[in-house]
């Protein structure tokens, strides 16, 4: 491509945060900073059992019930749901509860405090039902909880044939692999506020990552039409897929309580109900038997997947559709079949977060290759070498990989730097001397992502993007894409000046407000840079264009606001909207699962040193090495930054975060139990950006928001084995599970 | 945040002597003295109205003085003054090496040994380099003072036996003559930093010139209602080699000591089997 030869001023370079000097001055304001004098605290009464009836209320005579506001689902003007795929969440529970936690009442005072203490004056008298907890009752239908087999959504991809295959095949290795619920652990908190304007618009502000997921939820709850709904994002500290679907339920709540009190309510978890209420990663159980010929050739793939999504639908058949698309991980193979379900438990709903259903099916498949490793004699790296896509590979479904195939140079680059071969060897010294109090083990994994929607999912998003240019010179993009930490606003305004060729510092970047910006989709899926980033960057050609043909440069300031004068004539601002139009070579069926199931994906490989004490079964990382192709970096440290911090969340996956659930319920919903890495838990990462341009991304840009999350936690837990010879093949590998398989082995 | 500012009366005195009255009239209130733990049950909503008593004008008691045979460390010096002191870096380097495991930097700027004693979680960091030190605990209350074996001071789970409006002043510590041959302090918890204790050692020993065990003191914190002493591991290896058998039967003798659970942060399965591995370690000086 030529444009990628051309030197670039803006894009490829490491810019500072557009956000970061008002952020690290504390004068950003999140939703809880945010001045609303005369506001109340709304706060929720929640199931405290998994599953039952309520026969009814009952508000404590002796409490002052004068001082506060009280809403139940009786109050909701519009449809009880929380619209999203299908609307069977309800806003505020009627009548039964499907899951501990689930929202029953709210309760809103002038003081936080007394708002958290009329919640102990409320009993609510339930008739409770038998509940189905885990994923093993739920398929065998200990109680129907949703149709007539527990399942909310299925998905096969079928490719050759699988079971001839598999005869065939010189061996056929067979595994199971569990992963567990993970918190995204955010760092600011849920939070939204919602008031009522004179004109009778319902705004609400707070921590979110897509408003216009929000917009579309009040607008049903509500009964009101897209006019009369406004929502804007507050400075939101971080998402990770955590707040995707849940604000739209808590901006309901906020605004109920608006509603009723004529006042503006704020409702801000702490962390506790934070943790115990919203959701979480889905916990999935997964299957693979796998047939290979005597020298390692991949030959057919079987894969079964089973995730829990909790009570609702929600957001479950799309990231089930994820994890079944990456189930068979980055390998060429001619016999595939994945048969892939999501079932109902009686457990609060489980939902989007980094990687979506991607890390459950990547981590079985790639930790799969140690077990192959093992009953064939030939090491993983090998295995790899031998089966990993390559430019002109097909996929499970059937895609052609005709572009942007970085899997075997981050492979032989991450393996290159972190010395993976001649560590395991002397690892493999360090282990016979029983004088030393460790054990050592290198492991490595190698992962594709998807960017952007799945299928056909972009068509139907058709996102609008765009930029304006105002009367006085000023170039703001326009998009409801959301900064939530990762650099939206940096990199969009890198992208902008880069195609105008004006000075950074002209570009401006919109908050997004659902009055203002059009609807770019929600900001999920490595979506964000690659493909709204390509609509900012139409968008900017077209201006360029009109620039052009005004005979007027975005050279400077000065001649910015000349050519505002000349194009904006008498109005404020010129705008340029721009809608996604599916690429003519990607072609998807829905019906079959056959076909282009993303436009490109991005790979990454990660190898993992790491030893583990002999007295205690603690793991300590070593050292992580990871190389991902991610097409290009628009700014390099902000890319650095996505992968070192993915990396370290996967880490606390793999080996930290556990998740201890009794009657359905989170035991551990507190920072102190619930165990995240901190920086002393987080080894040095080191880092290598490969980039292989991909013709439709900005610059060549592909996704990387997610890949990160992918792949760290399969190399880990091959490093694991590696070192001890114990083999675990559920998350978290804790020094419990580890002293436990020891004792059990000698 | 769900305390209630509004329903929560902070007294702040500013001698001892005002400390103790307060108390004497209001023997229900809580005293504040890092706030580390008090803070968290706040934050939760747990404290209702209760008062509190706040003690960090009482500057005398967070000094740490040394004497000839012992030194008299302030209930309210902080975990972090404790790690700076000549004398306990010299003297007590098992204490010190377990204040710098608690929490993280900010914890130990503010948490003190007396609100950490006090305070009696089975998990408490500073316990087992505490009981193997033994020190006395000097208590004090509006009616008088005495001393407390710092073995007597727990009762179960956040319970001590300090009564109603009594307060620990400062704890003794007398040094080790001789030195011990070997030391060890060690805390197994969840993560590297911000980690509530699954078990935590410390060890002295004692040899003699034959290579006999003179005297071993070891406990362990974690895995009992309170921190305990192995004290019939302790007492088997009086006088004995440390040679596999009898290192075999110390760490079988340990069982009689400790009685680990199952809990939210890891297994009873976990924390026996890593406590013996401690003590074995400890006794094959590896």
């Amino acid at each position: 491509m030529k444009s990628l030869q051309k030197q670039e001023k803006f894009v490829g370079r490491s810019g500072l945060r557009r956000e970061g000097p008002a952020k690290l001055c504390g004068l950003a304001r999140y939703v809880d900073d945010l001045p609303l004098p005369g506001c109340l605290h709304g706060v929720t009464l929640r199931s405290s059992i998994p599953c039952g009836r309520i026969k009814g209320l009952r508000f404590d005579p002796a409490f002052a019930w004068d001082e506060c506001v009280v809403v139940t689902a009786k109050d909701i003007p519009g449809k009880n749901v929380v619209a999203l795929i299908e609307d069977d969440q309800p806003l505020l529970a009627d009548g039964r509860v499907r899951h501990p936690q689930e929202p029953i009442a709210l309760i809103a005072h002038l003081s936080r405090a007394r708002a958290y203490e009329a919640l102990k004056h409320v009993r609510v008298d339930y008739e409770p039902e038998e509940p189905v907890l885990t994923i093993e009752d739920s398929l065998a239908k200990k109680r129907l909880l949703h149709g007539a087999d527990n399942v909310f959504k299925r998905f096969e991809i079928v490719k050759g044939d699988v079971d001839k295959a598999l005869a065939e095949s010189d061996v056929v290795v067979s595994g199971e692999y569990r992963v567990p619920h993970q918190e995204q652990a955010y760092i600011e908190n849920n939070g939204m506020a919602a008031w009522v304007e004179k004109d009778g618009t319902l705004v609400v502000t707070g921590s979110l990552q897509c408003p216009y997921y929000v917009h579309k939820a009040l607008m049903k709850a509500f009964g009101l039409p897209e006019s009369k709904v406004r929502v804007v994002q507050a400075t939101t500290g971080g998402g990770f897929g955590g707040k995707e679907e849940y604000p739209s339920m808590i901006a309901g709540h906020a605004a109920l309580l608006a509603l009723k009190s004529g006042k503006a309510v704020k409702i801000v978890y702490d962390r506790a109900e934070d943790m115990a209420a919203t959701t979480k990663r889905h916990p999935a159980v997964v299957r693979h038997r796998t047939g290979l010929s005597k020298d390692g050739k991949l030959l057919a793939q079987d894969v079964e997947v089973v995730m829990d999504g909790g009570a609702y639908v929600t957001l479950s058949p799309v990231v089930l559709s994820r994890g079944t698309l990456h189930a068979a991980g980055p390998y060429e193979c001619d016999h595939v079949r994945v048969r892939a379900s999501v079932v109902a438990t009686n457990t609060p709903p489980n939902g989007a977060f980094r990687g979506f259903g991607a890390p459950q099916t990547l981590f079985a498949v790639e930790l799969h290759w140690e077990k192959i490793s093992q009953s064939l004699g030939i090491d993983s790296l090998t295995l790899r070498r031998k089966n990993a896509f390559d430019l002109g590979s097909t996929t499970a479904t059937g895609q052609k990989l005709s572009e942007s195939v970085g899997a075997r140079e981050c492979l032989e680059r991450a393996a290159l730097r972190s010395g993976y071969a001649a560590r395991r060897k002397r690892y493999d010294l360090w282990n016979k001397n029983p004088r030393n109090r460790t054990w050592r083990g290198a492991g490595l994994a190698l992962v594709h992502h998807g960017a952007g929607f799945t299928g056909s999912g972009e068509v139907y998003l058709a996102s609008k993007a765009g930029v304006e240019l105002t009367r006085d010179g000023r170039v703001v993009v326009l998009a409801a894409s959301t900064e939530i930490g990762q650099g939206t606003n940096t990199m969009f305004s890198q992208i902008a000046a880069e195609t105008l060729g004006a000075p950074l510092d002209c570009v401006e970047v919109a908050g997004p407000d659902t009055g203002r910006v059009p609807n770019s989709g929600p900001t999920v899926a490595s979506r964000t840079c690659m493909v709204v980033g390509a609509l900012v960057r139409r968008a900017c050609l077209q201006l360029k264009d009109e620039l052009d043909r005004a005979g007027r440069g975005a050279r400077d300031a000065a001649a910015l606001r000349r050519a505002a004068r000349l194009l904006c004539g008498r109005e404020a601002s010129r705008r340029f909207i721009v809608e996604y139009e599916p690429p003519p070579e990607v072609r998807w069926d829905d019906a079959s699962y056959k076909g282009d199931a993303y436009g490109v994906y991005s790979y990454a490989c990660c190898v993992a040193d790491l030893e583990v004490d002999k007295a205690t079964f603690e793991v300590r990382v070593l050292r992580l090495t990871t190389a991902q192709d991610i097409g290009k970096a628009i700014n390099p440290l902000l890319a650095e930054g996505q992968i070192v911090g993915g990396t370290a969340q996967a880490l606390g996956y793999a080996l930290l975060e556990n998740p201890v659930y009794k009657d359905g319920a989170m035991l551990n919903a507190q920072l102190t139990n619930y165990i995240i890495p901190t920086a002393p838990d987080t080894p040095p990462i080191d880092v290598e950006l490969v980039e292989r341009p991909y013709s439709r991304g900005p610059f060549g840009a592909k996704g990387v928001g997610e890949l990160p999350m992918d792949v760290p936690a399969p190399a880990i837990a091959a490093a694991v084995f590696h070192a001890t010879g114990l083999w675990v093949a559920s998350l978290p590998i804790t020094p419990e599970c580890l002293c436990r398989e020891f004792h059990d082995r000698f | 945040m769900r305390g209630d500012p509004g329903a929560t009366t902070v007294l702040r005195p500013a001698t001892p002597r005002q400390a103790l009255d307060a108390l004497r009239r209001e023997p229900r209130a809580l005293p504040l003295a890092g706030g580390t733990d008090l803070m968290v049950s706040w934050n939760a909503g747990l404290l209702g109205g209760r008062t509190v008593v706040d003690l960090s004008r009482l500057r005398s008691w967070a000094a740490i003085r040394s004497g000839r045979e012992s030194v008299v460390v302030g209930a309210l010096a902080t975990h972090a003054a404790l790690q700076e002191s000549a004398v306990v870096r010299r003297e007590f380097p098992l204490l010190v090496a377990a204040c710098a495991t608690i929490g993280a930097v900010q914890i130990q700027n503010r948490g003190t040994i007396g609100g950490n004693i006090a305070n009696a979680s089975p998990a408490g960091d500073t316990f087992p380099a505490l009981a193997v030190y033994e020190p006395l605990i000097q208590a004090v209350s509006a009616s008088g003072r005495r001393l407390i074996a710092f073995s007597e001071i727990f009762a179960g789970v956040k319970k001590t036996t300090l009564c109603p409006g009594e307060l620990i002043e400062s704890l003794e510590l007398p040094f080790l003559r001789p030195k011990p041959s070997r030391q060890l302090f060690r805390k197994v918890g969840t993560r590297a930093a911000q980690a509530i204790s699954k078990t935590v050692a410390a060890g002295l020993l004692w040899l003699d010139k034959k290579g006999t065990v003179a005297e071993l003191r070891f406990a362990l914190g974690s895995v009992a209602p309170t921190v305990r002493r192995l004290s019939a591991a302790e007492r088997f290896l009086a006088g004995k080699r440390l040679d596999a058998d009898s290192i075999a039967e110390a760490c079988r003798l340990l069982e009689k000591d400790i009685s680990p659970i199952d809990d939210i942060r890891s297994t009873r399965h976990y924390r026996l089997e890593v406590s013996k591995n401690l003590l074995r370690q400890f006794l094959e000086g590896r």
